[in-house]
């Protein structure tokens, strides 16, 4: 069959790397949404990411843009830092939920509440993948991971942490939404969201967030397709989808 | 010039904004909160950026950041402050990003007290922080020159793509003197667009990063930063000496920082007794100023060295005369300052110790 | 004129997220293997519409999307 005209391929903002991601890992999509949007909003050459510690440490080999790499848990911190050196550039801060809902619930917090013009886009997949598998804060109830080998039992290792309910409350957050990739409606719903943060940020009206609940085949023990039956039917009950906040902060 | 009465802690940030610098992060903690107390003032007034943190740790990380933006940025802190940012200050210089860090040192360890002394002096000069890390480490003795090292930190920041350490204490950030206030700085604010993430526009994608995972390339990496250290050894060593002239000098004091002023003092009144003193002063605790002291240590002149700590700048001296002369060492402690008297008091005792 | 999806064989890493989105279940996995050890998979052109959602769904960016000269 004679091919004619490319009509979707690679991103302009994604080079030709093949990821290290494993197979059937959300990364992939996501770092795919996140360019496309890019690309649709011509930011390409005043866009920084921020690659954080975890599997996605290595973000950079893959995006035709500017990306600066921070330690684990302070890439909101490292995000602000540029964007109050440099206002005129979009600035994403890339985190999984180990960085972002752990050992980085400071620096998320307090980016948030001081409404710092940054768009976080947080990989919620419920485990630490590149350390290899050892329970997050994100880990559900009775999940089994290598440091909770029977389960995750919330008296002794506590509570899932729901990030997004949490940063809705704070005066300074702007848009806060949660969405999966489990389907291309939902990868539509999620690049619908990380448009509009960026968006957002463009007018300067704050700090978003966007949550996507994403597969970890590997660490989940999974196949990649059961890895999205997890998520739909696992996930999403005890994190569910939607706005979480999206009000203006600045009424001035 | 015109001069006027300032506060250590209020020159060093003076100094630092007609530097160029262009973002200041900080945290509140005692003795050097008049650092940000200034910066939240001046700054604004001239359209640049103050900004109070959460912690320390998100401080170093905002200044990462900022320094990878390739602007002119600096924080201050004050000892358990500087602890929290080691893992920052790593990234710094592995990622090798030019910025101003100043430690206004109080006592320790642990929460210690809030009074002046020189006892991060191992933490600023032998790498506080993990990796094989060094920074340029200045050490002011009065007030004019919180200004002045910091007005020109952030020049030899660029010189090496590293950061720059400002290692004062307690005493001179809160004590008032007359500083000259020299002028704004200029300096090319394009300087760092070779490498800094200003935005991809037409040009190859800048990445700031410090993880190199093949040991040959760590390796490398690292072989590169000792050429740069080599060369800060080589070019930027800084000292300074008092009625060291002499040939058959009886004593040699080695101090930095405020107690170099109180033993410049020693150093007359031991002259006044008939006793041929002198004083060397580092500058620069990190190059150390090693060639210089070993100078003395060939002639066999005992070394006092004269500290607000237990005994730690006493390892360089030791290192730097190879065992070739006595070294005696006088220490007080976390906002005890000797005065001069104890000082030739413990120059006498020196002296006995080598039969003079 | 048509609208066809195509696979680089040497990005697919065989997950099979772009079968379990694909609504003319027109995806398989070839018996070939790329150099990275995984089979590839193949489309099935006559049933294939063009719909792009396993590209939507690809998280190595192995599939396109082409206009095609009808047969």
């Amino acid at each position: 069959m004679e091919k004619k005209k490319l009509i979707r391929g690679r991103p302009d903002a994604l080079n030709d790397k093949i990821m290290h991601y494993c197979p059937g890992c959300g990364h992939g999509i996501v770092h795919r949404i996140v360019a496309e949007v890019v690309d649709e909003l011509g930011i390409k050459d005043r866009f920084v990411g921020i690659a954080p510690v975890g599997c996605s440490v290595f973000a950079y080999w893959y995006f035709n843009t500017d990306f600066h790499q921070a330690a684990h848990g302070r890439a909101p911190a490292v995000a602000s830092g540029i964007k109050r050196a440099r206002p005129e550039l979009i600035v994403m801060s890339y985190q999984g939920d180990g960085d972002l809902a752990a050992i980085g619930t400071a620096e998320i917090v307090h980016a948030a509440n001081r409404g710092e013009n940054i768009t976080v886009i947080f990989i919620n997949n419920a485990i630490y993948g590149m350390t290899g598998g050892q329970m997050a804060p994100t880990t559900l109830i009775g999940q089994k991971s290598t440091t909770t080998p029977l389960g995750r039992d919330p008296r002794k290792a506590g509570f899932p942490i729901k990030i997004s309910e949490m940063l809705a409350v704070l005066p300074g957050s702007r848009y806060i939404e949660r969405t999966t990739v489990t389907s291309p409606k939902e990868v539509n719903k999620t690049k619908k969201a990380i448009k509009k943060a960026f968006e957002l940020q463009m007018k300067g009206e704050g700090f978003t967030m966007v949550e996507v609940l994403s597969p970890c085949p590997t660490n989940w023990r999974l196949t990649p397709k059961d890895a999205l039956k997890f998520v739909e039917e696992k996930m999403v009950e005890y994190y569910p989808l939607g706005v979480f906040k999206d009000e203006p902060v600045f009424n001035d | 010039m015109e001069k006027v009465m300032m506060k250590g802690n209020e020159a060093l940030a003076e100094g630092a904004l007609r530097g160029g610098c262009q973002c200041y992060f900080g945290y509140p903690i005692t003795p050097q909160s008049e650092v940000a107390e200034y910066m939240s003032r001046r700054m604004p007034e001239l359209g640049r950026v103050f900004l109070q943190t959460e912690s320390e740790v998100a401080t170093i990380n905002y200044l990462y950041g900022a320094a990878g933006a390739g602007v002119r940025c600096m924080t201050t802190s004050s000892s358990p402050g500087i602890s929290l940012m080691q893992e920052g200050i790593s990234y710094l210089i592995g990622a090798e990003l030019p910025c101003l860090i100043a430690n206004v040192v109080r006592g320790g360890p642990g929460l210690g007290n809030i009074q002046p002394a020189q006892a991060d002096y191992w933490q600023a000069t032998k790498g506080g922080t993990h990796g094989d890390c060094r920074m340029i480490v200045l050490a002011p003795n009065s007030v004019q020159e919180m200004f002045d090292f910091a007005r020109d930190a952030f020049d030899l920041a660029e010189k090496y793509r590293n950061p720059v350490f400002i290692l004062a204490d307690g005493a001179l950030g809160q004590m008032m003197e007359p500083v000259e206030l020299k002028p704004f700085l200029e300096f090319d604010p394009h300087k760092n667009d070779s490498w800094a993430t200003t935005g991809a526009k037409n040009r190859e994608p800048h990445v700031i990063t410090s993880i190199h995972l093949e040991p040959e390339e760590m390796e490398e990496f690292n072989r590169h930063l000792q050429a740069k250290y080599l060369l800060m050894e080589k070019e930027e060593v800084r000292w300074e000496e008092y009625q060291t002239n002499e040939d058959d000098l009886d004593i040699l004091i080695v101090a930095y920082g405020i107690a170099s002023r109180v033993c410049r003092n020693a150093v007359d009144d031991l002259r006044a007794s008939g006793i041929k003193a002198g004083l060397l002063r580092p500058i620069t605790l990190w190059p150390f100023p090693k060639a210089e002291i070993r100078r003395f240590a060939d002639r066999k002149i005992p070394i006092l060295v004269v500290e607000l700590n237990m005994g730690q700048m006493l390892e360089d001296v030791l290192l730097a005369v190879e065992g070739k002369t006595l070294v005696d060492f006088y220490g007080r402690y976390a906002g005890i300052i000797p005065s001069a008297d104890e000082v030739v008091r413990k120059a006498f005792d020196t002296l006995k110790k080598v039969g003079k | 004129m048509a609208r066809k999806a195509f696979v680089d064989e040497e990005r697919c890493k065989e997950c099979g997220l772009c079968i379990t989105a694909c609504p003319k279940s027109c995806i398989s996995f070839s018996s070939k293997l790329n150099s990275k050890g995984f089979h590839p998979i193949e489309i099935d052109h006559e049933k294939c519409i063009g719909c792009g959602f396993c590209i939507d769904m690809c998280p190595d960016t192995a599939i396109e999307l082409w206009e095609v000269a009808e047969a």
